[in-house]
């Protein structure tokens, strides 16, 4: 069974979103999804600015064995990427909740965080796959 | 219903990710296949390839039963020992597997083919064989264990006996050898050197224990593509099949033409092809751009249009290689679509990787 911290929400889609304070929020995937897509050897990242809706295709997890799409969990803009992961996509692999996480994002409804996924749901949600 | 190979025990125990390949339950990684490619790059992996098919085909016809059955000729194999790779192909010139022969006396060869393969390949070599004095018998007693890198002979010796050494001693590629229970080749399909070692099944954990032991990592079927393909070493079901010629699978080296006389099967058909030129060609493609270029992608070339049949990251180049079947036309460039965008690649030769340097 993968790690599934208690702390986080999650999408059904295998990302995980963490309350940062002041309305951003880090996104990721989960320790589950990086198994599944294996060896991580490119991430392609939104641009700082963009603004996103929730369940829109913002970033892409290439890996050895294929590309995978990345949805935004909540709306809003861009604040921050995760630009290690240029050079090191293998965070994502080593450390999905925390050096590899993919972007923070300033939601511009909170009340999206509602229609996300607690630990349970999200642990349920992999066992029917 | 799952086989398993006897090493399914050690593979669990080294943390291996177990997936479905074609029937048998095999380990595609044990944590990062990268990292294990990076292994047998730069020191030394093994894996578990007891899946494979062993066959032994021995009788007073066992030379001409073979120079009837696969494309090049077992008459260039003198040497006791020596070994061969070619492709046995249908009537329609079409290649039914691709294989390793390796040769003993004239009335004495170990074949070894594809576990995909196995059952279709079987049918065929009994029928062919059914006009030859030879007997054909499976060999499913044995296990097989390929050790490559550059570390790998030697970890490799630390690990046999002496007189298994006195034996490999020397041993010049594409050969094998029988000595003290194993046979031991220096074949192997990742473009380093190293060795394939079959085994008794019952010995088989013992000696995969010995070489971990010995500092050997396990490596799975991921980095086992990744190595393969960075070597330009073809995949049978996916860079050839029964509807592709050999001669546009970047294996026209492993046709004998000569002597013009021995009808092996799929001559009249290949040789036809060869004279009019029209078949596709393999070759390389390499993207230097973000992206992975993956098997089935359409391959846009001046005049026509290929298919990617086996793409991925290569890690030693840390960029996107792949191999193509194109029009025999095609020049130094073509483009791909991937994620509605179309990318400029590089058309090289099928080779990428050999000996841990880049050879493009």
């Amino acid at each position: 069974m993968s790690n599934i911290p208690s702390e986080l929400k999650y999408a059904s889609s295998h990302e995980w979103v963490r309350d940062e304070g002041n309305g951003v929020f880090t996104v990721g995937i989960t320790e589950h999804a990086q198994e599944l897509l294996g060896d991580m050897v490119f991430v392609e990242l939104p641009d700082v600015g963009d603004e996103v809706d929730a369940g829109e295709d913002c970033a892409v997890a290439e890996s050895v064995k294929a590309a995978s799409d990345i949805y935004a969990p909540i709306g809003g803009e861009i604040v921050e990427i995760n630009e290690d992961l240029e050079g090191s996509p293998e965070l994502v692999n080593s450390d999905p909740y925390g050096d590899g996480w993919l972007f923070k994002v300033k939601a511009s409804d909170v009340e999206e965080l509602e229609n996300l996924l607690d630990a349970e749901g999200y642990a349920n949600s992999i066992d029917e796959e | 219903m799952t086989q398993k190979t006897v090493l399914h025990a050690k593979h669990l125990e080294a943390g291996a990710k177990m997936v479905d390949f074609h029937g048998w339950e095999m380990p595609i990684n044990y944590g990062s296949q990268i990292e294990e490619h990076h292994a047998v790059r730069k020191d030394a992996g093994m894996f578990d390839v007891s899946h494979m098919t062993i066959v032994d085909v021995q009788g007073a016809d066992a030379k001409a039963f073979l120079q009837k059955l696969v494309a090049n000729d077992v008459a260039k194999l003198t040497v006791a020992g020596k070994a061969l790779y070619t492709g046995m192909l249908n009537e329609q010139g079409g290649v039914i597997d691709d294989l390793i022969i390796y040769f003993f006396a004239e009335t004495n060869y170990r074949l070894v083919v594809n576990s995909a393969t196995r059952e279709k390949d079987l049918a065929h070599l009994a029928a062919v064989s059914a006009d030859f004095d030879v007997t054909v018998t499976e060999r499913p007693e044995f296990a097989m264990i390929a050790v490559q890198g550059p570390n790998a002979k030697a970890k490799a010796a630390s690990v046999f006996s002496a007189e298994q050494n006195a034996a490999v001693e020397g041993m010049k590629p594409f050969f094998g050898v029988e000595a003290g229970g194993l046979f031991i080749a220096t074949t192997g399909y990742t473009g380093e050197e190293g060795y394939e070692i079959v085994v008794r099944n019952e010995e088989a954990a013992d000696l995969w224990q010995k070489l971990l032991e010995a500092g050997v990592a396990p490596a799975g079927l991921g980095a086992r593509d990744t190595l393969r393909l960075e070597a330009g070493m073809n995949l049978y079901g996916l860079d050839m099949d029964e509807s592709v010629s050999p001669l546009a699978a970047n294996m026209a080296w492993t046709i004998a033409w000569e002597p013009a006389e021995r009808n092996f099967i799929g001559r009249a058909v290949v040789e036809k092809q060869r004279e009019e030129k029209s078949t596709d060609k393999l070759v390389g493609l390499v993207l230097e751009s973000k992206g992975v270029l993956r098997s089935g992608t359409k391959v846009i070339v001046e005049g026509g249009e290929g298919v990617i049949t086996s793409g991925t990251f290569s890690p030693t180049l840390g960029y996107s290689i792949a191999l193509a079947r194109v029009p025999r036309s095609t020049g130094e460039t073509a483009q791909v679509e991937m994620r509605n965008k179309l990318f400029d690649v590089k058309v090289v030769k099928p080779c990428f990787v050999r000996n841990g340097k880049a050879v493009i």
